[in-house]
């Protein structure tokens, strides 16, 4: 029986760019920008590094395949240096390679950097693009948020909610998340915005507006990961540490077999049950003190405390509407900003959300520094669609809790 | 034993654009257009063209009939979308007919419609298994052209051969006559038309009547005794002046569906034989003439079999299937007549890989998706690995046809961010009834349309994507709400 991740491997340094429409800058620069911080984090040198995962996903928009424009625009010295691409969650998978490859031993410390350059379209969103040869024969000629928004519909359906009192939780969501991230320098979006600003916007997909999705940005995060062992050895005390990272990908299910009714997430779920076992933790909605979770779509962060087994099924937008998730409620959800306000620059976001819940350990999350101190910290990632996805869950935590 | 049809199908696109919105946009250049401000002419919607309205007409009149005795597919049009690529072809794909079948697509005149159906009651008297004959129009018309106001889109199918008949045929005649009304060129969008009162007068008024006395006389039947004349012609009295000066009964001139549809240009003949059809009791006769460079005439007698056939929508069905569209502009996009911008993410490049579409083609033109034989689990697409989480069996799919099976909404949105060129863009996951689902496009889903979930869907033969830089445009299925396609039944 494997034993897990817990506590094999901490955190030694991270870093990460201010998120924004970078005209000026190319996604090199904005990796070096992650990168600098994160390195004079850790205290080490660029030398002691052994290896390296990048994490991009549109990679013809900016720095094309491969994962040689990581270790060029870094320099790193001909170590080993992979590229990985799993949807929204490439940037988890990224920290996830490193994370794995100091538990197995393989190599003492290891870096994971993702960046994303989405603003080189000549239009707002994700980028338009194919799906595959075989895919755009039959797939839905989908966008993120209208795949996503279907959530609406089918949750509204199932749990007898109100087309209203949906789209009035799905705005609180996003209220709480602009206040969030009006006191984050890093953060794209730093505007409050009110309910009636976001029942009121124009419609992208039924039944999410314009403040129901998040923003689009460019931006770049940077960890370096080791043991705990050379971390102390390295003077690090008071250490974060990995305490589970799960996977789940859908196997058609969801988009094939009449099994799943569009409501939630399948994957979510399986990941989470995993990632808690792996934590220790047993009681989640006592014990995770802050989420980090995929807030691509209100809808989608509305979903998604239920499958991560937070609010009980049917019940999250009453825990919404109570200010449950809110930065002062009992579990603060985007104590960041989120999605909603760093934007989506998808190689970026797993790193960035792990970077948040690094800074409120050490007591450095500034203005937005949460008072009652973090213990656990859980971030997710959601790639792809509702219905054929890949979902990303990683906890992080004090050493020893 | 009797030659004929055996059943009819019919299929007009949903939406009716009003012919006071075009007159609105151009009677300031041209006054006259204002007499034609009357009525409604079909709209194909930007997703139907000539094949997919001709597949739609082609399973209204198959129905549940087995379609492994269809020997062959005829189809005719003068707005294929292929030079080049056999489109009677794609429509017997579409219906996943056997590969043993002859197909022949017919072209290059308004009487193309009634030509088409002349050579498959000739082959049918020579015996063998049943012919499916389609024939459809999305005819391209200048903007401010008297056509674009008085055509419209649709289509016709018949199958034809011999034995149990609904309507028998009495005879036909054809005179072929290069008279040139009108002309579409090689490489040309549209037609170039010649003075109206010459084309009536010499004509309609000559070259017609020539026909439909010598079908007469060749079958000894009195024009007095006709019950029904089809005549497709837009003009205003010119079927009944015909009628009058061959002696039929004025009671038979059938309505030529100019106020309510518009002339489907070749397929007009065929879709008012379908109408005829629908209205038509035994022993009815019923002539059907077309015009074009020459006149088909063709006799036909209805038989006691058309009171055993079963319901179908035809003509009136999808006449009543209707959605009167006011926005012209809608009509010139669809027809790219305005210089729209469509936006950066219109750009994305549409390529099919001939061998992708080959390979797949039984997925993506025939909805055929695979059943397991061990835990009878259906799936979209058929893989060879059962979905089933509790079976995942190797090798067990079996061929399962999806395209005419009924499904429910299980979750939907109306896109505005993705590119459509009708804007939003619906599509929702969509759950069949004996198993398998679909994250689907969805099709006609009218602007005042409410969709829901647990709403039944069929699915319909669509244009899923137009590759404009190559010419090619690829289909598949999508599905559209039951009730509105039942209305009117």
């Amino acid at each position: 029986m494997a034993s897990g991740i817990k506590d094999k491997v901490a955190i030694l340094g991270m870093g990460c760019s201010k998120f924004g429409e970078r005209w000026n800058d190319n996604a090199e620069d904005l990796m070096i920008e992650a990168f600098v911080e994160a390195l004079e984090d850790a205290g080490i040198e660029k030398s002691q590094i052994e290896a390296a995962w990048f994490g991009t996903a549109i990679e013809e928009e900016h720095v094309g395949k491969s994962a040689v424009p990581l270790s060029m625009a870094l320099r790193l010295p001909n170590i080993p240096v992979s590229r990985v691409e799993n949807y929204c969650a490439s940037g988890s998978e990224a920290f996830r390679g490193a994370v794995y490859a100091v538990a197995s031993g393989a190599c003492d410390i290891a870096l994971a950097l993702g960046v994303e350059k989405l603003k080189d379209t000549g239009y707002g969103g994700l980028p338009q693009r194919n799906r595959g040869s075989i895919n755009d024969m039959y797939w839905a000629n989908a966008s993120a948020p209208g795949s996503f928004a279907q959530l609406a519909s089918a949750y509204s359906a199932k749990h007898g909610v109100s087309k209203e009192d949906m789209k009035k939780a799905m705005a609180h969501i996003s209220v709480k998340s602009h206040d969030n991230g009006s006191r984050n320098p890093k953060a794209h979006l730093r505007n409050k915005i009110t309910e009636e600003k976001v029942m009121n916007a124009p419609m992208i997909a039924e039944p999410l507006g314009l403040f129901d999705c998040c923003g689009v940005s460019d931006g770049s995060a940077c960890a370096i990961v080791t043991t705990p062992e050379i971390a102390k050895a390295l003077g690090k005390t008071d250490l974060i540490t990995v305490k589970a990272m799960q996977l789940a990908a859908s196997n058609g299910t969801e988009a094939q077999h009449n099994s799943w009714d569009g409501s939630h997430f399948v994957t979510t779920r399986a990941a989470a049950n995993r990632a808690y076992n792996e934590a220790g933790i047993t009681k989640p909605r006592d014990q995770i003190s802050m989420f980090e979770v995929h807030d691509c779509f209100s809808i989608t962060e509305l979903v998604t405390m239920e499958d991560l087994f937070i609010s009980e099924e049917g019940t999250a937008v009453t825990d919404v509407m109570n200010g449950f998730y809110d930065a002062d409620g009992q579990i603060p959800c985007q104590i960041d900003g989120g999605l909603k306000c760093f934007g989506h620059p998808i190689g970026a976001s797993g790193i960035r959300m792990i970077y948040e819940m690094y800074l409120q350990m050490q007591g450095r999350a500034g203005e937005r520094q949460r008072e009652e101190d973090p213990v656990f910290g859980m971030t997710h990632n959601l790639g792809g669609f509702p219905h054929q996805n890949v979902c990303s869950l990683t906890i992080v935590g004090k050493e020893g809790a | 034993m009797d030659v004929g049809l055996l059943a009819y199908g019919g299929y007009i696109p949903q939406s009716r654009l009003q012919r006071s919105e075009i007159a609105k946009a151009h009677t300031w250049f041209n006054p006259g257009l204002g007499g034609l401000a009357k009525g409604e002419r079909a709209m194909a919607n930007w997703d139907e063209d000539s094949v997919t309205m001709a597949v739609e007409a082609a399973r209204d009149c198959l129905g549940d009939l087995d379609r492994d005795g269809i020997s062959a597919v005829y189809m005719a049009s003068t707005s294929f979308p292929f030079e080049d690529r056999q489109n009677a072809g794609i429509v017997a794909d579409a219906l996943n007919l056997k590969s043993g079948l002859q197909t022949i697509d017919f072209a290059s005149s308004q009487r193309a419609g009634s030509a088409g159906l002349s050579v498959a009651l000739q082959v049918a008297k020579g015996g063998g298994n049943p012919i499916l004959y389609t024939t459809a129009e999305k005819r391209q018309t200048k903007a401010a052209s008297p056509l674009e106001f008085t055509s419209g889109d649709g289509a016709a199918a018949f199958l034809v051969g011999q034995g149990k008949v609904i309507a028998k045929l009495i005879g036909n005649h054809t005179e072929a006559v290069d008279f040139v009304d009108h002309f579409r060129g090689e490489g040309q969008s549209y037609d170039y038309n010649w003075e109206e009162r010459w084309v009536r007068d010499e004509g309609y008024m000559k070259i017609v009547p020539a026909a439909i006395s010598a079908l007469l006389e060749q079958t000894g039947v009195d024009a007095s005794t006709i019950s029904t004349f089809c005549f497709p012609v837009a003009a205003r009295n010119v079927a009944g002046g015909i009628a009058k000066k061959m002696g039929l009964p004025e009671s038979s001139v059938a309505d030529n569906l100019q106020s309510n549809c518009g002339e489907t240009g070749t397929a007009h003949s065929m879709v008012m034989l379908a109408h005829a059809l629908e209205q038509s009791s035994p022993g009815d006769k019923i002539l059907v003439a077309s015009f074009g460079q020459g006149c088909d005439a063709l006799l036909f007698e209805v038989t006691d079999e058309i009171k055993s056939l079963p319901a179908r929508k035809g003509i009136s069905g999808y006449l009543a299937r209707r959605h009167a569209e006011t926005n012209y502009n809608k009509f010139l996009a669809f027809h790219n007549l305005v210089n729209l911008e469509r936006g950066i993410r219109a750009e994305t490049d549409k390529k099919t890989g001939l061998t992708t579409l080959y390979r797949n083609k039984s997925m993506a033109q025939g909805m055929i998706g695979g059943k397991c034989s061990q835990c009878g689990t259906a799936q979209f697409p058929k893989s060879n690995m059962c979905v089933n989480e509790n079976c995942g069996a190797v090798g067990t799919q079996e061929d399962y046809p999806f395209a005419d099976r009924v499904a429910k909404v299980n979750s939907f949105t109306a896109d505005r961010l993705t590119y459509s060129p009708d804007p939003p863009a619906y599509y929702g996951m969509i759950q069949f009834e004996e198993g398998g689902r679909l994250m689907s496009d969805f099709t006609d889903i009218a602007p005042d349309a409410e969709v829901e979930v647990g709403m039944t869907m069929r699915m319909m033969f669509r244009i899923k994507d137009y590759d404009d830089k190559r010419g090619f445009r690829r289909y598949f299925w999508k599905a559209t709400p039951v009730d509105a396609a039942n209305k009117g039944e």
